[in-house]
């Protein structure tokens, strides 16, 4: 068993080590650029010297004397020879060398001044001291303590620094920094015994420690070093030359030579991609990843190996549909069946079975791929190993077999924005290359086939198979907790096909029955014995014998008797089925359904259903065309009137408009009136003609028939298809855009009227004008751009909502607390109800009473 | 003369009632917390203003509308600042 510490973190300091903190640290000085001797063995004082820690297996640390892996490494260092600036201080330096004398090191405000900000420091924000400070400091001529004359400071990036032109050396300015006094630097925002200014000049450097600096053994048997390694050789080697040079006197421009060159070694090692310092470069000219690159960026240590992970055991391919498939099962391709793997441990129970896989091996389906001993050794399976592992398998053994039809898995789909993005699926191994996906379960998922890719992964142990198969599977998840409704659900040639069997569909016995058997049901027992069979009784066959129901369907607004569905029971005696009885988030059967007899039950009726839909659309020989909204001649002219009339209404208030008798609404200019008015007329008459051609087309109409079952499309679609596509809108309003009062050249200037301002008369089937297709194109490319730019803008609101509100929960007492108990809302939702059990929100009073007389 | 609005007066403002220590008590048992895990309101806040005798450590009742249980009790405890 694993020993877990608990450990608070009360507080985290950050600070620069000073040069003395560096000597105390490091376990080694390192003096020399050589890594290895002639017999392969890392030199002492050398990059590689084994106090700093050991990568090689054999050898033990010298510091800790402990083994490879035990050992995390120790820090070593070298004396510079000269300081060398740090990089990414190279501002605060600046600063500092900018608000203090050059002299006498004081900050460059007058005494008085100072005593006053040293007061305030305990009280407001060192920050803002710091600050005001600094713009004091700017435009000082001379120093108010020494009088000594105050010289321009530049900053030639990234480390070299110029005084009234002439250059000044780090070992100059460090000299500076030192004689600051620590209530100055508490002035200018510092805390001295966590970082004085000149401890961001280096006079020691440590050095890391080898463990994280590996070198690699390549095949050839050669060495290769980390970069790391690379560039901290740079640095010892220049940093001994100069050494050499110092004390041979050697010429001072020599030695600054050398002194810039280990300045630009040191800059490189801490950032290699520094602008206007040329990245030092491997000899194949690919520049060195030195510390700043092993952070940085994607593929720095934080997004690529902290944040981002890489999970074993998973496949990601294609999603394609397939309605044979059952809603809980997810079609998986033969070689993904043969590359993932689950495990089954052996007993004497399973080992004859076991064996039969290990025999078959990764080759043959189905197989297994690996055997793991009892303690922990893993075993491929080859033709080489077969016979010996076969030999030795006993219980305790485990085999990590292909997958096969009935194991269990997680099945995936990004965005992971809820519960149901991540469902348990049964695997059903099937040939092709993409993951096979009942229609159905599009919705959670919300996946389509347009190249969506969908993840799934394998749990590896019993614990993991049961918490996915009893919490996660698709059936645990039909109602969404969202608002209680259900999110699995018949969804469009279900419905249509439901629609049309319970609406008027008639069978022969035999033909009911052989319906019945296509789709797998063979249960007769209550079937009813006479000849002919509706389709209201077939569909009754699929539901339990004992289900009672009152639903509402999409005809109850405007016919409350047609609009009952009655399910008396497990018979369902009258009611047309349609989207809201059986639709997604409105199917009241299927949730009613869920609670009388559970998920397993209601999983497969729904599937049952869901196929009988599709199997009768497939014999009725549904399809859909353009014909679908052909008119009569009669209703041809009559849209056409409708239209007409409804323009000529148009002129009359854009007539009335400017003669002054237009009557505005209340809180509304003349002008927006006007626009209200217009909007409202178009509007309704393209509403008209959608009526109209309803009304006016044969039920049998496919297209008609998917407008009121609701499995796709609505009455606007067919007035855009038959009549006419209607205003086109930007923001809300007419199309007003445009040079010179017109939205398009050819219309008048200051027009009023509906053409000018985007109204579309002709309908698709006609075809727009060139100028309707302009209005139309321009709202489509709108639209097309505000998606574009509002999915990632919502995408990341919503993450910070989930993020912020993540660890709210329901206490016993009702009350809603954070992490760390403090009450949010008195009572859960103010009123106490669990929307995750509720209907929409809300608790169904009437129902209750109904199902309690009932009993 | 002068008219002194009165806050509390306002339509918009929900009612605000101190709660003597009788009711704290009994608040702090029933949900089983200390003030300190209450959400807060500031001393200063103008919907005080008018309520006599506020300091920090005492709880204000807040009668709120809600659009699920129509009137709804919520309780802030009074916080200096
Ligand atoms: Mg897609
Ligand atoms: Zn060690
Ligand atoms: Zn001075």
């Amino acid at each position: 068993m694993q020993e877990y510490i608990y450990k608070k973190v009360n507080s985290i300091k950050f600070s620069f080590f000073s040069p003395e903190d560096i000597r105390k640290m490091a376990v080694a000085k390192i003096v020399t650029p050589e890594l290895y001797d002639k017999e392969g063995y890392p030199v002492d004082g050398g990059l590689m010297d084994i106090r700093l820690g050991v990568i090689d297996p054999g050898l033990r640390c010298k510091t800790c004397g402990s083994k490879l892996k035990e050992c995390m490494g120790h820090f070593g260092f070298v004396e510079l020879a000269r300081p060398v600036i740090y990089l990414k201080g190279a501002n605060v330096i600046y600063d500092m060398l900018k608000s203090t004398c050059r002299e006498c090191s004081k900050i460059l405000i007058d005494e008085n001044t100072r005593q006053k900000y040293v007061e305030k420091l305990g009280n407001s924000s060192r920050k803002a001291i710091a600050a005001m400070i600094k713009e004091k400091t700017k435009n000082v001529k001379k120093c108010p303590h020494c009088d000594a004359k105050k010289y321009s400071v530049k900053l030639e990036k990234p480390t070299i620094y110029f005084e009234n032109d002439k250059r000044i050396f780090p070992i100059e300015i460090r000299a500076r920094l030192e004689k600051v006094s620590n209530e100055d630097l508490r002035l200018l925002g510092y805390t001295p015994e966590a970082a004085r200014p000149e401890w961001i000049i280096l006079t020691n450097m440590l050095i890391p420690p080898v463990t994280i600096r590996p070198s690699i053994t390549l095949e050839s048997g050669e060495r290769s070093e980390d970069d790391l390694t690379h560039k901290l050789g740079d640095i010892v080697r220049i940093n001994q030359r100069l050494f050499e040079n110092i004390n041979a006197g050697a010429p001072e421009i020599i030695i600054e030579d050398l002194w810039d060159l280990l300045q630009y070694h040191v800059t490189t090692f801490f950032d290699n991609t520094t602008a206007s310092v040329p990245p030092a470069r491997h000899r194949s000219g690919e520049p060195l990843k030195t510390l700043t690159e092993r952070i940085k960026s994607k593929e720095g240590r934080f997004r690529h190996n902290l944040t981002g992970k890489r999970v074993n055991y998973s496949a990601r391919t294609l999603v394609s549909p397939d309605p044979q498939i059952e809603l809980g099962e997810v079609g998986v391709p033969l070689e993904v069946a043969m590359e993932l793997t689950t495990n089954e441990r052996v007993t004497s129970w399973n080992i004859d079975r076991l064996k039969e896989f290990i025999k078959r091996g990764p080759k043959n389906y189905p197989g297994a791929n690996y055997v793991i001993r009892p303690d922990g050794k893993k075993k491929k399976i080859t033709d080489e190993t077969v016979e010996s592992l076969l030999e030795e398998l006993q219980e305790g053994y485990i085999v990590e077999r292909h997958l096969m039809d009935g194991d269990v898995c997680i099945f995936n789909r990004q965005p992971s924005l809820h519960r149901m993005s991540i469902m348990c699926h049964k695997i059903k191994v099937l040939p092709g290359k993409s993951f096979r996906l009942n229609p159905s379960v599009c919705t959670p998922y919300n996946a389509d086939f347009d190249g969506d890719e969908m993840n799934m992964h394998i749990p590896q142990n019993e614990e993991g198979r049961a918490e996915a198969e009893i919490l996660m599977h698709v059936q645990h998840n039909i109602i969404t907790p969202k608002n209680g409704l259900n999110i699995i659900a018949c969804i469009q040639d279900s419905i249509t096909g439901a629609y049309l069997l319970t609406r008027e569909m008639e069978f022969q016995r035999e033909d009911a029955i052989e319906l019945l058997l296509s789709i797998g049901w063979n249960d007769f027992s209550n079937f009813p014995k006479t000849k002919t069979i509706n389709g209201r009784q077939i569909l009754s066959a699929l539901l339990p014998k004992d289900f009672n129901f009152i639903g509402y369907n999409m005809l109850h607004k405007e016919d409350e008797k047609e609009g009952m569905v009655v399910v008396k029971n497990g018979q369902l005696g009258k009611g047309i089925v349609d989207r809201a009885i059986i639709g997604k988030e409105s199917g009241d059967l299927l949730r009613s359904m869920y609670i009388q007899y559970g998920p397993e039950k209601t999983l497969k009726a729904l599937s049952n259903i869901s196929k009988l839909g599709i199997k009768i659309v497939t014999n009725y020989g549904f399809t859909t065309g353009l014909v679908d909204t052909d008119v009569d001649e009669k209703i041809f002219i009559e849209i056409n009137k409708l239209m007409d009339e409804a323009l000529k209404k148009v002129d009359e208030f854009i007539e009335e408009y400017k003669s002054g008798k237009l009557e505005a609404y209340p809180s509304k200019t003349l002008r927006a009136t006007l626009e209200l008015k217009i909007l409202e007329v178009l509007n309704k008459a393209r509403n008209r003609v959608g009526k109209l051609v309803a009304e006016n087309s044969s039920k049998d109409n496919p297209t008609i028939i998917m407008a009121s079952s609701g499995a796709r499309g609505n009455e606007l679609n067919l007035a855009q298809i038959a009549g006419s596509v209607g205003q086109q809108a930007l923001r809300g309003e007419r199309i007003n855009r445009g040079y010179d009062g017109r939205a398009l050249p050819i219309f008048r200037k200051n027009d009023l009227g509906a053409a000018p301002h985007g109204f579309v008369r002709n309908g698709f089937k006609q075809g727009l004008a060139p100028y309707e297709f302009f209005f139309h194109a321009m709202t489509g490319r709108d639209s097309l751009m505000d998606t574009a730019l509002r999915t990632p803008k919502s995408g990341y609101l919503y993450r910070r909502l989930a993020n912020a509100l993540q660890d709210l929960r329901v206490e016993y007492d009702k009350t809603v607390r954070a992490a760390s108990n403090e009450i949010v809302q008195f009572c859960y939702g103010e009123d106490d109800i669990d929307i995750s059990k509720s209907e929409a929100g809300s608790i169904n009073v009437k129902k209750i009473i109904r199902e309690a007389i009932n009993k | 003369m002068k008219k002194q609005i009165q806050i509390q007066d306002h339509v918009l403002l929900l009612k605000h009632k101190k709660l003597d220590d009788k009711a704290l008590e009994g608040l702090l048992n029933k949900y089983n917390i200390s003030p300190k895990q209450l959400p807060k309101v500031y001393k200063k806040d103008p919907a005080l203003r008018e309520i006599e005798d506020v300091k920090a450590g005492d709880i204000i009742e807040i009668e709120r509308d809600s659009p699920t249980a129509n009137k709804t009790k919520f309780y802030r405890v009074v916080v200096d600042g």
